[in-house]
């Protein structure tokens, strides 16, 4: 049931540009992800929450703290492991979406898309056709499949990045603000479309700003601030409480 | 074990008799390469690496960090000063190679794509010439199998197979970093080294250069070190990085967390600087 255990992770960062000044990015986080769940992570600007992804990816090594994982060769802990043991479940069980697309120039969107699946040792038809469909879903015009994201709008290549980071159904999905730049229409069928292209297989952890969204999307929250847990709530408590900020927001 | 592992590489330049203490009195910390005391330059000094088959290790460092030096004496272009290297297809000690087997693990386990364009090749013969060499130097005799083997390969490197025949000197630029990257896949090696990939490319042949590599290089699967003083060629390539400044190691880490949460001062400062 409990698919990572997190405890007491610590995030700390030495600045040297500025005389060592030290930073506190995360400060004695623990909390468990279900399996199969889709988890929320909220909080204001600079509290902490790309910090936890980015620790549960290694993209920071975290400064103290676990992070067990329920691998399918057994629990690893992903704040320890050696690189190459992270490298390789990269590549066969953990996926990431950052907010920014970082591709190599002059590769097509819908080559984007295909390379993960085609590593993963999908037939490049087959997967050239999950692609294309995954980009249609979210309303990527077809004469952009072609097209190298390079030129493309904010979101635009944050739809490629999407599709690229949910392609293969990895065990577990990161993702970062991953509709931030999209409109309302596309935001509507990014999420239409998570909800229907991943399965019970995928657990999601994802960080978002926007309290439709989460509502929508999420089964529990986890509300991060200045560092710290603040606490778990299930998403339908999460939005019975900031239903003032919506009616605020005048969204 | 590892594909590759290099213990305390190290390399001297100089005419003068080492003090003893060159080592010590040089590298990061210190601010310089040259020993204060005898005046050896140290190129670079206790470089300790490992690559998996299949991975791809960056190097980054500006000019002067040692990182040529090192990947020269990796692909068995320079004498090393020091250290020792255990490589899959070796018994001993790499570095200590002697002549001949120098010559056969380059022609066949490790190849080397040279920073300066056209390195490597000789641009009076043909291109399909330049890659059948290495071939030749393998072992390879039957005309038609090589003349087959270096269309596949001019293919494989998107260079036009119908240019084949006209002297290397003709290619343009790109062309013939395509030829030095077919001749050094030309024998399946098990490593490739990369040598500032990018440098003398205009830049929208650079990005298409990258991708062809990085295609192949997933496609065979084949371990790759890639040298560069440009973030963005690492970035893109090496799945780990090795920060290099003064001839030394200061950092190395996952290439995402060593770009994103980079430790040493020198790391940081070299992130912020990137236009």
């Amino acid at each position: 049931m409990t698919f990572i255990q997190i405890a007491d992770l610590r995030k700390e960062f030495e600045m040297h540009v500025v005389g060592g000044k030290r930073v506190v990015g995360l400060d004695d986080v623990s909390f468990d992800v279900h399996d199969g769940e889709f988890l929320a992570i909220v909080g204001e600007s600079g509290s902490g929450k790309s910090s936890l992804l980015k620790c549960l990816y290694r993209t920071y090594d975290p400064s103290a703290g676990t992070i067990r994982f329920e691998s399918e060769a057994g629990i690893v802990d992903l704040a320890s492991c050696s690189e190459r043991e992270m490298l390789s479940l990269r590549g066969d069980e953990i996926g990431y979406a950052s907010q920014f697309l970082d591709e190599i120039p002059r590769v097509p969107a819908i080559d984007v898309v295909t390379r993960p699946l085609i590593e993963d040792g999908i037939e490049s038809q087959v997967a050239r056709d999950v692609a294309r469909d995954l980009l249609t879903e979210l309303s990527l015009p077809e004469e952009l499949h072609d097209a190298y994201p390079a030129t493309f709008s904010g979101g635009e290549r944050q739809r490629v990045n999407l599709a690229r980071a949910i392609a293969p159904r990895p065990r577990l999905l990161l993702l970062d603000e991953p509709t931030s730049a999209l409109d309302p229409d596309t935001k509507a069928a990014a999420i239409d479309l998570l909800d229907r292209y991943l399965t019970d297989e995928t657990t999601v952890v994802g960080v978002f700003h926007n309290r439709d969204v989460v509502s929508q999307v999420a089964d529990r929250v986890v509300i991060l601030d200045d560092a710290r847990l603040r606490r778990i709530v299930d998403v339908e408590t999460y939005v019975a409480e900031t239903a003032d900020e919506a009616q605020g927001a005048g969204a | 074990m590892s594909l590759l592992d290099a213990e305390n590489v190290t390399r001297f330049y100089g005419d003068v008799e080492p003090c003893g203490r060159c080592v010590e009195r040089t590298g990061a910390e210190h601010g310089r390469n040259r020993c204060p005391e005898c005046g050896m330059v140290v190129g670079c000094a206790d470089v300790t690496l490992s690559v998996e088959s299949g991975e791809v290790l960056g190097i980054v460092g500006e000019s002067g960090s040692g990182k040529s030096s090192l990947a020269e004496m990796l692909a068995l272009d320079l004498a090393a000063t020091d250290g020792t290297v255990a490589f899959d297809a070796y018994d001993g000690n790499f570095l200590d190679a002697n002549y001949e087997e120098r010559v056969d693990l380059q022609n066949e386990h490790v190849g080397m794509v040279h920073q300066h364009v056209g390195d490597g090749l000789n641009l009076e013969f043909t291109g399909g010439g330049n890659v059948a060499e290495a071939l030749l130097a393998a072992g390879w005799r039957h005309f038609e199998d090589v003349r087959t083997r270096v269309r596949d390969l001019f293919e494989e490197t998107e260079v036009p197979a119908d240019r084949m025949d006209d002297p290397t000197s003709t290619y343009s630029g790109g062309m013939q970093r395509r030829v030095q990257i077919a001749k050094a896949i030309a024998n399946d090696p098990e490593l490739v080294i990369l040598d500032e990939p990018t440098t003398g490319l205009d830049v929208s042949v650079q990005a298409r250069v990258l991708d062809m590599f990085r295609r192949i290089q997933r496609e065979q699967d084949v371990a790759t070190i890639v040298v560069s003083h440009d973030l963005g060629v690492i970035r893109l390539l090496a799945d780990r990085t090795v920060v290099m400044r003064h001839g030394r190691v200061v950092e190395t880490g996952l290439t995402d967390r060593v770009m994103e949460d980079p430790r040493h001062e020198y790391t940081q400062t070299l992130i912020n600087s990137v236009i």
